[in-house]
């Protein structure tokens, strides 16, 4: 047997009968263009452009796609890439803890600035963070010029470079996810920690990392996801040599310019497909977080 | 009382700040405040009479008035669609609802290469789904033109003005809507008396985050722009024309320019949160 519970919204407030049935439907209309809208903006905008890359990669079928992938050229892009990630990540994820414990639990003169300041490459355009480190390193121009060429550095046009502007553009997505758990938080678990005996790191690796491990491994995505794919930036301070410092989303550009268009929107399908993988796992890390914070509420204050 | 160091029987000590503090002032020094110093100092050498001239020559106003018209085009567009996708989000239930929810995210995501190609593909007036109907029907080219430009602004800076009205949409109370019906008011009237004035600083300062993101956007829009100086050229594709004709000078005048304004904007949307938060605080403490 079923039950059939009426939906509370359909409760709603007597209403002042001024125009009738007309004014009824047209409110019907409104509400149900609204979603309608919604749907059509964001597929117009959104999801034609996301579908199409996938569509013009898979075109002729599966096997050129892979034959498109198994390309040296891109290849060596996806290996640029990696390396990439692979330093720039754990250096910013250091940071990024190091920040966070360092800021979150003090009260200090000046915070809501340093918050500000971590802030900052997310309102720099890529483009002019690039275009700073080339003033910086460049061996010709740069204010370290000089000692970059005496001590036989290549920076600029090579991964250093690479590595440098994709720290600087990823390195405010830890510190800005945990932050704001650790200040809700406070400080009485580490306290406890301490006076048990335990030195500053065993508190840091015992108590404060696990109370932050679901945030943390959210800004790790996002950290992750973003050095992936990172272009303006990077296509400054790359030097764009096919082979040696390309990464994979300046081969994508490059292809495209070169006219090899199967090439470019297979190397465009590996980024959709590890932002969508990214897009999956934060999914799943909300709902943990989610989760987290409930079995928190429930837990009694002491 | 005397500081620490005055009284007598203590000696001064000189305290080192913690792990964590010396780890986070040498990595922002090394990462950011070295690269700031360095645009700052070669701006400086460039002189305030030469500044203003590199700063102003007709090609980098033409590339300032594209960024900027088009940013502002694209995130008040971003304002309007944004509101009503929010308002869809929290407020009706359709089938599909989690998949737009989820789609929403998709430009912070996806790569901005990516994201170009996808969009010069999909308005190609030649082939492109969208863009071949719309040059045939309508005339209109948008890939490889201004329109392509905004189209590719509005793409990534659509989530900001949804990510930030659905929360405040999610805590109204309905109550006061509810109030407001019952005292006589029509659906359009508690709107825009009852519900839009609570939403503003949360549409306003997602208007400021996208039109801040769009103006410095590069990947995106470098790929559906014809690139044509006075035309569809934005301001961080002129900074990398400039690097690559070896004119520094030029390239950091202009970049520094699109880095004052970053600070600028940075400035204006904590002046709108803090706005926002004192709006809300009030109406919750009345209310």
């Amino acid at each position: 047997m079923t039950f059939v519970v009426p939906d509370l919204e359909i409760y709603e407030p007597p209403k002042p009968s001024k125009g009738g049935a007309n004014t009824n439907l047209g409110k019907k209309l409104i509400a149900a263009m609204i979603p309608l809208i919604a749907c059509l903006y964001v597929g117009l905008v959104i999801l034609a452009p996301a579908l199409s890359v996938v569509a013009q990669a898979f075109a002729k079928g599966i096997a050129p796609f892979l034959e498109n992938l198994s390309s040296p050229e891109l290849l060596s892009a996806v290996k640029m890439t990696l390396i990439t990630a692979a330093i720039a990540v754990p250096a910013n994820t250091i940071f990024g803890l190091a920040a966070a414990t360092a800021i979150a639990r003090k009260k200090f003169r000046g915070k809501a600035l340093l918050l500000s300041i971590i802030d900052l490459p997310f309102s720099i355009s890529p483009v002019v963070v690039g275009l700073m480190l080339v003033l910086l390193y460049s061996p010709s121009n740069g204010v370290f010029g000089g000692i970059v060429n005496s001590l036989g550095w290549k920076i600029i046009f090579s991964w250093p470079g690479i590595v440098m502007a994709t720290i600087i553009v990823t390195f405010p997505f830890m510190a800005r996810e945990v932050i704001p758990l650790l200040e809700e938080e406070g400080w009485e678990q580490e306290e406890a920690a301490k006076t048990l005996g335990a030195n500053d790191w065993q508190v840091f690796w015992k108590v404060t990392l696990p109370s932050v491990r679901w945030a943390a491994l959210y800004g790790l995505i996002l950290t992750t996801a973003r050095a992936l794919g990172e272009f303006g930036a990077v296509s400054v301070v790359s030097g764009n040599i096919r082979g040696e410092t390309q990464t994979l989303p300046l081969f994508v550009e490059d292809a495209y310019k070169q006219y090899q268009t199967e090439l470019a929107f297979g190397a465009a399908a590996v980024l959709g497909g590890v932002a969508l993988v990214s897009l999956l796992l934060k999914l799943g890390v909300e709902l943990l977080l989610e989760q987290d914070k409930k079995a928190r509420e429930i837990k009694p204050d002491a | 009382m005397a500081p620490a160091w005055l009284r007598p029987g203590t000696l001064p000590t000189l305290k080192l700040p913690s792990w964590p503090w010396r780890i986070t002032w040498l990595y922002l020094g090394l990462v950011l405040f070295l690269p700031l110093g360095a645009i700052s100092l070669k701006a400086a050498g460039v002189g305030p009479a030469g500044f203003w001239e590199l700063a102003t020559t007709p090609e980098a106003i033409a590339s300032y008035q594209i960024s900027f018209g088009l940013a502002l085009v694209a995130s008040l567009i971003n304002g309007v669609f944004g509101l009503v996708i929010a308002w869809a989000l929290v407020r009706c239930r359709f089938p599909g609802q989690r998949l737009l929810d989820s789609l929403i995210d998709l430009p912070f995501a996806l790569p901005t290469a990516v994201a170009g190609l996808a969009l010069a593909a999909v308005y190609s007036s030649e082939n492109g789904w969208l863009g071949e109907p719309l040059y045939r029907l309508f005339g209109i080219k948008v890939a490889f033109s201004a329109i392509g430009v905004a189209v590719a602004m509005v793409f990534i800076s659509l989530p900001f003005v949804v990510r930030t009205v659905e929360p405040v949409l999610r805590s109204l109370e309905k109550e006061q809507e509810e109030a407001s019906w019952c005292l006589g008011a029509s659906q359009a009237q508690t709107f825009f008396r009852v519900v839009f004035p609570q939403l503003l600083p949360a549409i306003l300062g997602g208007i400021a985050q996208g039109f801040s993101r769009a103006v410095g956007e590069y990947g995106s829009v470098v790929m559906i722009s014809s690139n044509i100086p006075f035309v569809d050229l934005i301001t961080p594709t002129l900074i990398i024309q400039k690097l690559e004709e070896y004119d520094i000078d030029g390239a950091t005048v202009v970049g520094s320019v699109m880095l004052l304004f970053s600070l600028a904007s940075l400035l204006v949307i904590n002046l709108i949160q803090v706005w926002g938060q004192r709006y809300q605080a009030t109406s919750t403490a009345v209310g």
